[in-house]
């Protein structure tokens, strides 16, 4: 027996999901750029959860005497216009951005998928029901939408990411439609029409594994989108009330404080980049992973 | 002896318009007919070829014996079950007896399940109790003459040949009675469509399986074929044993099809018949015998008349008004 194929007997899965979901975290640590994008997620959604044990101060306390000041021993990353510790700020921030990010994001992909699913593989009418839905959706600003919306139920962290979910829905069933679409006319599926196999079967073990790799990458994408939405629409007011931290409000706060001051806007600049640069990463390397085509190892 | 399949006069409409602009176009007709008329019966454990041109609906007529097309008029019945208009649940009890395969070998396996996974779907599907996947899986490889270790493999590692081997090893997961094969040795090097061919035709002897090949490839149908049926323009112009038929084709066409085929034997001088212009369109059927525009011996007869099918003692059929004449 070669080598190769002794591997490749050690490394195949066998089919309990436990087995496969160690054996993708194996694979994903081989890859540099995936352990990178693990690191940071891990670093991002730890340090979100246990923000209120770590900052180093009351994010909300006002210190007047001491505002707009850089990065000292004793305030980090400086305070704001109000003197408020950017530092614990960013880190009390993460919990809203998160939060926002992860909810809106699993929504959004989840009806997304399920929608698209059904408009690529069902009947041409309900297909055409839903493509005019997801159009006359995606023709609303994201912004006007919002506004329309918190005039009638008033700001909250919810009404934030309902608006997010709703106008995000689209950019997923779409994605999903149009592959679907493209492997419905595939040979492999009239072949798993012909055994017999249920719309369920077809949809959730032939349809689902082509098309969730390109999901992943886009909602890893979409998770600095769904930030930077989050602090559009908190500096609007339409969303996370002051005293409390985001790293929209931050970003906003610093570009209005921008002549006095680099430090706000570096400061909550930083953290949406990582988070970006680690979600992305993951995402591909996931996709990678769960492409067959695409894996290294075998 | 019962046959384990008889089509009657099947015919397959597809709506060539959409409904809007066959209502502005006042067009009363906007279909054309991919299969229009075909009788075909198979025997227990015998192998019927459909033979044809690009288009000619051989493949349209697969997959209505199969339920994937529906098929508007006639019958299909396998064994004593009429087959049409049989909803998708109706069908699927039926789905272990008649297995089918596709033309395309790497494509018409699932791209992210492996080898294992993939042949023993049909179990899974159809809800058969087996104790032990992996043992079923290496038993069925063997089967096809694939090693043990193939079953950890995905499609994509696979050649052709291999494929295709792991199709018929699907198709033959739930011991069907029936195989439906979709142009099985296309796109495989002449050396491996002779051991398909030869791997088909030992299951079929040890498993008592039926065949019905679609394939546009003579020395395939010769080959491996009892009856054949040639098909131009979704009707059967010729129907018999494919001995009688290779030494004494009765329609010009299939004259000009046999014709074209080469033969092995350097000495065997054949005449070749080459036919004029191109297959018309499904759209615009020729008026009387529709192989007219194309035949070399065309009357004015053959112009307006739509010639009767005729038979000989052995069951030899054909579709054209010279066949005496020629």
């Amino acid at each position: 027996m070669t080598v190769s194929s002794l591997k490749q007997m050690l490394v195949m899965p066998s089919f309990e999901f436990l087995t496969g979901f160690k054996l993708a975290i194996k694979r994903l640590c081989k890859e540099p750029l995936g352990l990178l994008g693990l690191i940071l997620v891990t670093l991002i959604v730890g340090s979100a959860i246990l923000a209120p044990w770590i900052v180093p101060h009351d994010p909300i306390a006002i210190d007047v005497l001491n505002r707009l000041k850089g990065p000292s021993a004793e305030h980090w990353l400086g305070t704001d216009q109000l003197g408020r510790d950017i530092f614990s700020r960013v880190l009390m921030g993460s919990q809203v951005a998160l939060k926002v990010a992860f909810s809106a994001i699993s929504l959004a992909l989840g009806f997304g998928l399920l929608l698209g699913l059904i408009a690529g593989f069902g009947p041409a009418w309900l297909d055409h029901i839903i493509v005019t839905l997801f159009d006359t959706v995606r023709s609303f600003p994201t912004i006007i939408f919002a506004l329309a919306v918190v005039t009638l139920t008033g700001p909250s962290l919810t009404t934030i990411i309902l608006v997010i979910v709703v106008t995000s829905i689209p950019i997923y069933g779409r994605v999903v439609r149009t592959q679907t679409q493209a492997l419905s006319a595939q040979e492999f599926i009239l072949a798993e029409r012909a055994l017999g196999a249920s719309m369920p079967r077809i949809l959730g073990v032939h349809m689902l594994p082509n098309v969730i790799g390109q999901l992943l990458i886009l909602a890893s994408m979409d998770v600095p989108i769904v930030i930077t939405i989050e602090a559009g629409l908190s500096f609007l007011g339409l969303g996370i009330q002051p005293p409390t931290p985001s790293w929209g409000t931050i970003l906003n706060d610093g570009y209005l404080f921008i002549r006095n001051t680099p430090w706000m806007i570096i400061a909550g600049g930083i953290p949406l980049i990582l988070c970006t640069l680690g979600f992305t990463f993951l995402g591909e390397s996931l996709r990678d992973i769960f492409d067959p085509k695409l894996r290294k190892d075998i | 002896m019962l046959n384990l399949l008889e089509a009657r006069d099947v015919r397959v409409r597809f709506r060539s318009k959409s409904v809007i602009k066959s209502l502005i176009e006042r067009d009363d007709d906007p279909f054309l007919d991919a299969v229009c008329g075909v009788s075909l019966n198979v025997k227990p454990g015998e192998t019927f070829a459909i033979v044809g041109e690009s288009g000619s609906g051989k493949t349209t007529l697969a997959r209505a014996i199969t339920g994937l097309v529906k098929a508007q008029e006639g019958s299909i019945r396998y064994l004593d079950k009429e087959l049409i208009g049989l909803s998708s649940s109706q069908f699927r009890p039926l789905r272990r007896d008649i297995a089918m395969m596709f033309q395309d070998p790497i494509g018409s396996l699932s791209p992210r399940l492996t080898v294992e996974s993939l042949i023993t779907e049909p179990f899974k599907i159809h809800g058969v109790k087996v104790d032990d996947y992996a043992e079923e899986a290496r038993r069925l490889l063997s089967m096809v003459g694939l090693p043990a270790h193939f079953a950890s493999r995905y499609p994509f590692q696979l050649s052709g040949g291999q494929a295709r081997r792991v199709g018929v090893a699907r198709a033959l997961a739930l011991s069907p009675k029936l195989i439906v094969a979709d142009e099985p040795t296309a796109g495989l090097d002449v050396s491996v469509q002779g051991e398909i061919l030869n791997l088909l035709a030992t299951l079929q002897s040890e498993l008592g399986l039926s065949l019905l090949i679609i394939t546009h490839n003579l020395s395939v149908v010769r080959h491996i074929s009892d009856r054949m049926g040639i098909m131009y323009l979704g009707r059967f112009i010729e129907q018999g044993n494919t001995d009688d038929i290779f030494e004494q084709a009765k329609h010009p066409y299939t004259q000009a099809l046999l014709s074209a085929n080469h033969d092995p034997d350097p000495d065997a001088h054949s005449e070749r018949i080459e036919l004029q212009g191109e297959v018309p369109s499904l759209l615009q059927r020729p008026m009387g015998c529709e192989f007219h525009t194309r035949c070399p011996h065309a009357k004015d007869i053959c112009r307006s008349q739509v010639p009767e099918m005729r038979y000989s003692t052995s069951g030899h059929q054909a579709q054209c008004h010279l066949i005496d004449a020629i």
